[in-house]
């Protein structure tokens, strides 16, 4: 049984794939609680389908570009099951993840897909018809966004700016269950796509206080 | 479970990623990763960058633990982590690797209060803890003195710095006197060759109208301006600034403070018992002041050694362990990250 999650997004997704189809697949209710919302959705989601802990052969995680803080909650859980479990822990670009959600939902390529990055600025990735990336990822504002066709965040948060598609809004954990059962999208390491630098600056000399 | 329970713990609230496993009150392992190497050209710790080290040494530290310990994960038999105080997203980066050992072990988890830890870990060291005692905890990210009754849920604070924490302060005049951050290391060495009384620093919150108010808090925000003063005032007239006799002056001043007031705490409480604990408890005149002052009132001074006193995991599994053996209700696997836990509240 493959456990999958992402918390890319304000919102925690995890899924359950057993037997070549989801199992069981939930979306969190309150934003900006990776923290203290994953663990336990994972603990419901064994006990929903009937599973035990050891039941899980395999841990997929998204791994970003996204949030730093939410993406680290997933990102260290996934690699900590791994670990206590003695399972392997896969990654997979939740932009990707996204796009093949986009595909699923009938979005036709050339797109782009975007994930918020905060400080007025997206995630993105471009991707031809099968949901294959052509381009990024990279963080930039929205109006510096090529002009292609736009899902996820990104139409949401700056509907003046990019114009409003039908696809779907974030990358989910069902998806990247399927996704990566299915070899659709690329395995990575479950490393954090940052994509910025941390924000730190080399100080002065002291300051003179009289 | 016994009353020796094997316990691992986990501390990410600032730094360091600490991966600490006991076996009640017996030490077994204590890994730390720290990454103040990568925080040091900055001259102080960034959130950003701690949390990063964090997510890229959880696993490791984890994996070093166990073997320095000789257990398998398996043979835990509970998670300990610190939910708070601390750095927020440092913290959830412990947080949510010990319930991913909850789950992934099916063990009962422990989320506890920080500084209730940094008074846990002497149990290492010098065997159970005599309750009640007087805990001074001084580090760069707290100044306290603490009332234990029973470290595992009843710890009641008397005073705190209302400024700088007393590290801050040594790691503020260490930049001013062109020492590496952290300072408490190097103001320490050069103080040793250096006068106490050469130059008469200021005693925060000691007069008789600040007694009144602030007994047992500290203020060491003055000291470290009246330090730069002085420095600035040699350097305006061109003269050297004798970096030995500032660095003894200033650290004379913080320890006679912290120890005046710890020992009046504890005789205050009827308390025959101080704990230091803490980073700043590595400094060495710190101690031998302590240890002066508090045999004058016959109280006993207990002081882990330095590698315990500064952030590990040692303390989290120490706290854990007896959360454990005395029975106390596990924390539930939604806990947060609290980055202002107050000390009132040890277990989550
Ligand atoms: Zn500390």
């Amino acid at each position: 049984m493959l456990l999958a999650l992402d918390t890319s997004t304000p919102l925690v997704s995890v899924a359950l794939h057993d037997d070549g189809r989801v199992v069981h697949a939930a979306t969190s209710e309150q934003p900006m609680k990776h923290g203290e919302q994953l663990a336990p959705m994972i603990a419901a989601a064994l006990d929903a389908v009937g599973a035990v802990r050891q039941d899980v052969t395999a841990v997929a995680a998204g791994v970003g570009p996204g949030p730093f803080t939410g993406l680290r909650v997933g990102l260290v859980t996934a690699r900590t099951l791994g670990l206590a479990l003695g399972i392997p822990v896969y990654g997979a670009c939740s932009l990707d993840v996204l796009a093949v959600r986009a595909v699923d939902s009938g979005v036709e390529g050339p797109f782009l897909a975007t994930i918020d990055a905060r400080r007025k600025e997206l995630f993105w990735a471009s991707y031809d018809e099968e949901g294959r990336r052509l381009d990024g990822p990279h963080v930039d504002r929205p109006t510096e966004l090529p002009e292609l066709p736009v899902v996820g965040a990104g139409p949401v948060l700056y509907p003046d700016v990019l114009s409003r598609g039908t696809g779907p809004q974030t990358p989910d954990a069902a998806t990247l269950a399927l996704a990566v059962a299915e070899e659709r999208v690329e395995l990575l390491d479950p490393e954090p796509i940052y994509l910025r630098r941390p924000d730190a600056t080399v100080p002065g000399p002291p300051k003179k206080v009289s | 479970m016994s009353d020796q329970p094997l316990v691992l713990g986990i501390e990410t609230s600032c730094d360091e990623t600490g991966v600490g496993i006991v076996r009640g009150h017996t030490l077994l392992a204590d890994a730390v990763a720290s990454s103040v190497d990568e925080h040091a050209r900055f001259g102080g710790v960034v959130p950003e960058v701690a949390s990063r080290a964090h997510l890229e040494a959880m696993v490791p530290t984890i994996e070093r633990a166990c073997d320095t310990a000789g257990v398998r994960l398996a043979d835990v038999d509970a998670i300990a982590v610190t939910s708070g105080p601390g750095l927020v997203g440092a913290l959830l980066v412990g947080v949510a690797s010990a319930k991913a050992l909850a789950i992934g072990l099916d063990k009962p988890l422990y989320g506890v209060n920080h500084l209730a830890s940094h008074v846990a870990v002497d149990q290492l060291e010098h065997g159970p803890l005599p309750e009640p005692c007087l805990a001074m905890l001084v580090s760069g990210g707290h100044s306290s003195l603490l009332l234990v009754e029973d470290v595992t849920q009843g710890v009641e604070p008397l005073g705190a710095t209302i400024d700088d924490a007393a590290g801050e302060a040594f790691d503020k005049v260490a930049r001013l006197l062109g020492l590496p951050f952290p300072g408490g290391p190097h103001i320490d060495r050069e103080a040793r060759s250096g006068s106490s009384v050469a130059i008469d620093f200021p005693r925060g919150l000691t007069s008789g109208r600040d007694l009144q108010r602030h007994r047992f808090d500290f203020s060491f925000s003055g000291l470290k301006t009246a330090v730069a003063r002085w420095v600035e005032a040699r350097e305006a007239a061109g003269e050297p600034v004798p970096v030995a006799d500032v660095a003894a002056s200033f650290q004379e001043a913080v320890c006679d403070v912290l120890t005046r007031k710890a020992v009046d705490a504890a005789v205050a409480n009827g308390v025959e018992d101080l704990l230091i604990g803490g980073g700043v408890a590595a400094n060495s005149r710190l101690r031998v002041l302590a240890e002066e002052r508090a045999a004058r009132h016959g109280v006993r001074v207990r002081v882990p050694r330095p590698a315990l006193c500064t952030d590990n995991g040692a303390m989290v599994a120490a706290l854990g362990a007896e959360m454990v053996s005395r029975g106390r209700t596990p924390s539930a696997l939604d806990i947060p990250a609290d980055s202002s836990l107050p000390i009132t509240e040890v277990l989550a």
